[in-house]
């Protein structure tokens, strides 16, 4: 290793939450001039570790040394003194401020407030890096991708030489991800030490010069990341070998289960959602759905689910002895009553689904609660079921009367996935399944979703990743901008292809 | 015939306390705490002025100066106790907003009685009032030279300092709040206290500041209406709902003290319409004038939820109490 050196060096840092230790002597060193990626399954400490860098919370025992000086974050503000930023999963911005509003919003300049300056200042900013960013406009009306560049020029504004991001790329195209990573590279080279928290190991490979990588709130080792492999991270990571390949088995007599035919959307503002949608889910295959997020995919699902009102176009679920019906004008009830079932995990997970502050039995009991015609609701049946996902889920729970709000993101969405396959579904409808999941969880997941198709299940599956749609689905459906732009099978389909028909009606060709 | 230059002096100082209490509403709820305990505040803020006032000029000679700083002390004092009640109950301990505000109305109300009361007994006069004309009368104070000015000095120079201190302390506040750096900070701690305290923000303090500054505001309202309005009579309940009509002037005024100054004038308008509106010997119509300020608000609450403009709702987390570490 040639003469680095180490911006930040953490030492034996140790944080309890009540009695669960989130951190355990943890010992990390982050240097100038290098992209360290920060790895662990969810609940290992990553982000409580850099929330006591950038003084949200206070180690419970431990020192950090900042440039070889033993410093005390004590509150976000001793940390801008030392340099660090950091850019939160969940964007620190307010919404109806502006964007250099919200970059100056705390600092202690001399002078009054001169927001010209500001807006000067802003731009030299922009301008060295090569971002894009307007200081007048307001942040509500802001992409996440913009919300996410004003965060980064924010840090930069203060001087930022330490810079934390914590999942930056979640929500992100690939488009804007590859634009994020250069300007990275950039800063990097800049001399600035970046830390960046990730789940997505392409990323990892891609960007990162050193991996660090925590287990169960310890500190497990480092190491360059040319030297190492994903499946030696991931190892790592869980602690014991897990096999990196999705399967796919071959599709059990897929027969027509849901058939979409010229479905339009509208949202309540008018904007078309949907446009003349048309195709057919089979049972025992899993369908895919890709394109970049709020192109309809969650319109589409809530359509089929009874949830959106669709302007034209028809939705016929065909039983096992071939009777269709149509879906458009039933109640959700007495869709779900038929069997189709909606698993939908919100950017903020627990949004639609589950209620966090009610325990996993009362959410089991979301589900059965109308069953039987006593007056009173039927507490035991659920709590078995609760029981049961737990076990067979690994779900990380102190007991199933914890309320879901205080589980970790991953074992949310295994509550959630786990109750939507427990009423045996003979549609599966589920969007970001793994959004925000480490890997060893998304596998899991992806095993129950292979599960239930194998058993004959129509799976539609909504997601971001695709890698992970081009491995696990049979066929895929491309959305673009609400219309489909085509359906390609899921063997053999390449990357780029269906990245252009995300991009643009039809793929290239079209072009 | 409506005769508006006597209408609009009334109009103005039937606004004085409204303003106090919106410009203060204001400043609270900017920074996240909604305040519910506004009137009870106003109530306070009344009768420790009056008390001030009461055991001054039974000490005998009265100086002018004492006279008006002894009373606008008490007031501030007070209301500071009840802003800093609030801010302990919400802010540190986490209480419910809603249900300490009205608490502190209740206790505000009960409170301005039982002193009032006391006091009422202490002078041991036949009408269930005080009268503290010494006092008002350095209140009421106008500019020597308005009454020769004819309709422009009766209808802008009438007014007692108190009026104009609520016009400035609204301008101000206006100020601050818009174009200084507490300002902005102020406004990011109301709409997201988490990204205010990333940014290195003490919320604590900015929420303790910000409703002790409007309660004293508040509470200055008031001292307004005993002194001045009410020409220093104090009776038991005769403040009324203005402490209410306040709560509405904010949102009236979509949180901006400036445009609170001209939208106070007219609630204080339309709250006293009816008197200038022949109605002849029907009660019921004068009451139904009465009900104007309180449709006016509703109407304005629909219209501004109607248009939904991000700017014009508000602070995102007003009413939630903020804790660092919670996940």
């Amino acid at each position: 290793m040639e003469n680095k050196t180490a911006a930040v060096k953490m030492r034996n840092i140790t944080k309890r939450f009540g009695t669960t230790l989130a951190n355990d002597r943890v010992w990390l060193d982050i240097y100038k001039g290098e992209i360290l990626a920060l790895l662990g399954e969810n609940g290992s400490g990553k982000t409580t570790l850099m929330n006591m860098l950038s003084g949200i919370y206070f180690p419970d025992e431990g020192q950090i040394f900042i440039n070889d000086e033993e410093a005390l974050i004590r509150s976000p503000k001793d940390a801008f003194r030392y340099g660090i930023g950091m850019i939160h999963q969940h964007f620190k911005l307010v919404d109806v401020l502006t964007a250099a509003e919200n970059i100056v919003l705390g600092l202690k300049e001399p002078g009054r407030l001169d927001m010209d300056k500001v807006a000067r200042r802003v731009k030299e900013i922009c301008d060295s890096y090569g971002f894009d960013v307007d200081p007048n406009q307001k942040i509500y009306t802001m992409s996440v991708s913009q919300k996410q560049t004003v965060e980064i020029v924010k840090a930069l504004y203060r001087g930022a030489d330490i810079l934390i991001l914590d999942e930056p790329t979640a929500v992100l195209t690939p488009q804007e991800t590859d634009k994020l990573f250069a300007v990275l590279r950039s800063m990097r080279d800049d001399g600035k030490a970046i830390v960046i928290i990730t789940h997505k190991m392409h990323e990892v490979e891609e960007l990162s010069d050193r991996v660090a990588i925590l287990r169960h709130g310890q500190f497990v080792g480092d190491m360059l990341t040319k030297m190492t492999n994903a499946q030696e991270m991931t190892n790592m990571m869980v602690g014991r070998p897990v096999t990196l390949n999705i399967d796919r088995p071959d599709p059990v007599d897929p027969k027509p289960r849901i058939i979409v035919e010229g479905l339009t959307v509208r949202d309540p503002e008018g904007t078309v959602k949907l446009d003349n949608v048309s195709f057919t889910a089979n049972s025992g295959e899993i369908l895919g759905i890709a394109g970049i997020s709020g192109c309809g995919q969650k319109e589409l699902l809530e359509a089929i689910a009874g949830l959106q009102i669709a302007e034209k176009g028809s939705i016929s679920y065909v039983s096992d002895d071939g009777v269709r019906e149509e879906l458009i004008g039933k109640d959700p009830l007495s869709i779900a009553a038929m069997g189709v079932c909606l698993s939908f995990v919100p950017e903020d997970r627990l949004g639609m689904g589950l209620v966090g502050s009610m325990d996993l039995t009362d959410n089991m009991m979301l589900r059965s609660f109308r069953k039987g015609r006593s007056f009173f609701t039927d507490r035991k049946n659920p709590r078995v079921l609760a029981e049961k996902v737990v076990k067979e889920l690994e779900v990380n729970t102190p007991g199933v009367s914890t309320p879901v709000r205080r589980l970790s993101g991953g074992n949310v969405q295994k509550v959630l996935v786990g109750r939507e396959i427990a009423s045996a579904p003979s549609v599966l409808l589920t969007a970001y399944a793994v959004r925000g999941l480490d890997i060893n969880s998304s596998y899991t997941i992806y095993d129950l979703i292979n599960k239930q198709k194998k058993s004959g299940v129509a799976v539609v599956f909504v997601g971001e990743d695709l890698d992970v749609l081009l491995e696990l689905c049979d066929r895929i459906l491309v959305l673009c901008g609400g219309k489909v732009s085509g359906i390609v099978e899921g063997r053999g389909a390449s990357k780029p292809e269906v990245g252009m028909m995300m991009t643009r009606l039809g793929g290239k060709s079209n072009g | 015939m409506f005769d508006f230059v006597s209408f609009f002096p009334r109009a103005v100082m039937q606004s004085i306390p409204l303003l106090y209490g919106a410009t203060g509403e204001t400043l609270t709820e900017k920074s996240g705490n909604l305040n519910l305990g506004i009137p009870g505040i106003m109530y306070v803020g009344g009768i420790c002025g009056v008390i001030g006032a009461f055991f001054y000029e039974q000490s005998g000679s009265v100086n002018g100066f004492l006279a008006v700083m002894i009373p606008l002390l008490c007031c501030l004092m007070g209301s500071l106790l009840m802003g800093l009640l609030y801010c302990f109950l919400t802010v540190t301990l986490r209480a419910n907003q809603n249900v300490t505000g009205l608490a502190m109305t209740t206790f505000g109300v009960g409170f301005g009685n039982f002193f009032g009361g006391s006091l009422i007994k202490l002078t041991g006069s036949d009408v269930p009032s005080i009268a503290l004309s010494a006092t008002s009368s350095f209140f009421r104070k106008s500019l020597p030279f308005a009454d020769r000015l004819g309709a422009f000095g009766k209808m802008f120079l009438s007014y007692g300092f108190l009026a104009y201190l609520a016009i400035v302390i609204a301008l101000i506040s206006s100020y601050i709040l818009r174009h200084t750096r507490v300002g902005l900070q102020l406004r990011a701690v109301g709409e997201s206290p988490a990204t205010a305290d990333a940014a290195g923000i003490n919320i604590t303090r900015y929420k303790f500041v910000a409703t002790c500054l409007g309660s004293m505001i508040a509470g200055l309202g008031g001292l307004y209406y005993v002194m001045d309005y009410a020409c220093g009579v104090w009776s038991n309940d005769a403040f009324g709902d203005r402490g209410w009509l306040a709560i509405a002037l904010v949102i009236f005024t979509i949180w901006r003290p400036n445009v609170g100054i001209l939208s106070s004038i007219l609630f204080g308008g339309l709250y006293i319409l009816y008197l200038f509106i022949p109605t002849g010997t029907n009660l019921a119509v004068k009451e139904l004038y009465k009900m104007l300020p309180y449709l006016v608000t509703i109407v304005v609450l629909i219209v501004s939820s109607m248009r939904n403009k991000r700017e014009n709702q508000p602070p995102e987390s007003l009413g939630v109490p903020y804790f660092r570490e919670e996940r």
